[in-house]
């Protein structure tokens, strides 16, 4: 369970102050796929930071399961993040490190016993379905594999909520879809929460069981997948693009 | 050719004794390259305004002595660190004296390149590592340091070969070493073979040098 109260993050830019993220409120279940949909600069990705805290919030109340993140010393939030696993768009291996030594460092942060770390970042390993590379260095691996070396990673010390920011944004169609059907396959039978940030509706529609869109640091809609009805004009123009692009599609900046 | 040759014969003792002056000053110079500039670099970086820990106030104290020492010409730095020499090593003459100006030389040099190598390692990889709840020296060792390692030996290969023809104006204030040598018989006494043999071996200093460093950055750069 994620639980935001009036989170908002205010950044200073040579002395002014950008709104990054207005105040907002948002519940994500325990075992749910949530998307945060948005275009570049919309604060998508500023919302998930806030989640493990890789950005500070300026103000308001974030609980995960239950603890309040905002003003956790440093030593427990350290401990908080090692039960969130993390994915990026740039994968960001090790790159002096082997698949299996990228996913033993999660271990090591985590403070597994040395003897334990091999035999479960192997199991980590399998689990995306890369058993067989685990010597390879991140540059002799594909994109698609890399990312299934970041999944292993954020996998391995078993979180319970795992944070995707774009995760599939650098990655071909094809590739990226084997991944989210990898991310559902752990969401199934793991009943890992998964929150995605995404700029594409595809993903989202394929993935998440509600999302929210965000608009210049405001939540402008909050919809149910499985009846999705977007209230917005930027959530209308997502669901939209997912019929594939006509001359008619109306662009929301233009209407705006 | 054959004065080239007895003269590497009858200057061969004074030679192989100015090479390992030079060599000395050189592995000294380049240990307190390692053991403090090293640190220097990762305190510049971290403590710097997008680094780990922003601490302007220490940074801009650092980076002021940092620049101050580098702002010294060579030579200037060699006779105003005599009397420190002295107290560090017990003389103010030799190549022990020489490595303690070198060094004075070397470590703010080592520690700007340590700090560029470290600002070129990617952000995101630091921030997997805070995502992954590493410490401040989890983060700062197997993070930044180890994903700088290629870079970090490219810089102390260009930094021991600049330091090698640094170490020949120590020999200006009686450091000896192959410098001192090749001034003192090559050029006050007009003996040009001897000089000629110096910058030879200085050659072959820098190049073997330039040689391991990059084959120790190729094996270790994975990328």
């Amino acid at each position: 369970m994620i639980e935001l109260k009036q989170v908002s993050k205010r950044f200073e830019m040579q002395g002014k102050a950008i709104d990054a993220l207005l105040p907002l409120d948002l519940d994500i279940t325990s075992g749910q796929v949530f998307g945060l949909l948005g275009f570049s600069g919309a604060g998508k990705s500023t919302l998930l930071r806030l989640i493990n805290r890789l950005e500070e919030p300026s103000g308001g109340s974030i609980r995960v399961d239950g603890q309040e993140v905002v003003g956790l010393p440093d030593a427990e939030l350290r401990r908080m993040r090692q039960r969130i696993g993390m994915i990026f768009q740039q994968f960001n291996l090790l790159s002096h490190r082997s698949a299996l030594h990228n996913v033993e460092f999660s271990l090591e942060v985590a403070g597994v016993p040395r003897a334990k770390q091999r035999p479960m970042a192997r199991e980590a390993l399998a689990a995306v379905g890369l058993a067989d590379r685990e010597d390879s260095f991140p540059a002799q691996l594909s994109g698609g594999q890399r990312q299934r070396v970041a999944i292993a990673r954020a996998l391995a010390t078993s979180p319970t909520i795992l944070l995707c920011d774009e995760a599939t944004s650098a990655l071909d169609p094809h590739t990226a879809l084997s991944i989210l059907r990898l991310l559902k396959q752990l969401n199934r039978e793991r009943g890992m929460t998964i929150v995605i940030v995404t700029h594409d509706i595809k993903v989202a529609t394929y993935l998440c069981e509600a999302c929210i869109v965000l608009e210049k640091g405001r939540m402008v809609d909050n919809i149910d997948m499985a009846n999705p009805r977007p209230a917005s004009l930027l959530g209308k123009f997502f669901f939209e693009t997912a019929k594939g692009w006509t001359d008619q599609t109306v662009l929301p900046q233009e209407d705006a | 050719m054959n004065a080239l040759f007895g003269a590497f014969v009858e200057a061969g003792p004074d030679l192989w004794k100015a090479t390992v002056e030079t060599l000395i000053m050189v592995c000294a110079t380049m240990a307190s390259a390692i053991v403090l500039g090293t640190p220097l670099g990762v305190l510049l970086f971290v403590t710097g305004r997008d680094g780990l820990y922003p601490r302007p106030m220490l940074n801009r104290v650092v980076g002021y002595i940092v620049n101050v020492l580098r702002s010294f010409p060579f030579i200037i730095l060699l006779v105003l660190l005599i009397p420190v020499s002295r107290v560090i090593v017990g003389t103010s003459i030799g190549p022990s004296a020489a490595a303690v100006a070198l060094s004075f030389a070397v470590i703010p040099y080592f520690g700007r390149l340590v700090e560029q190598n470290l600002r070129d390692v990617p952000r995101g990889v630091i921030d997997m590592a805070q995502a992954c709840g590493a410490s401040a020296g989890k983060t700062i060792f197997t993070v930044l340091i180890g994903e700088a390692i290629p870079a970090i030996i490219g810089s102390f290969t260009v930094t021991a070969t600049g330091f090698i023809a640094y170490s020949a104006v120590a020999g200006a204030v009686g450091a000896g070493g192959l410098g001192d040598l090749a001034i003192r018989y090559g050029y006050y006494r007009f003996n040009t073979p001897v000089m000629v043999w110096c910058v030879v071996i200085m050659f072959i200093l820098v190049q073997g040098t330039q040689f391991l460093g990059a084959w120790a950055a190729h094996r270790l750069d994975k990328r």
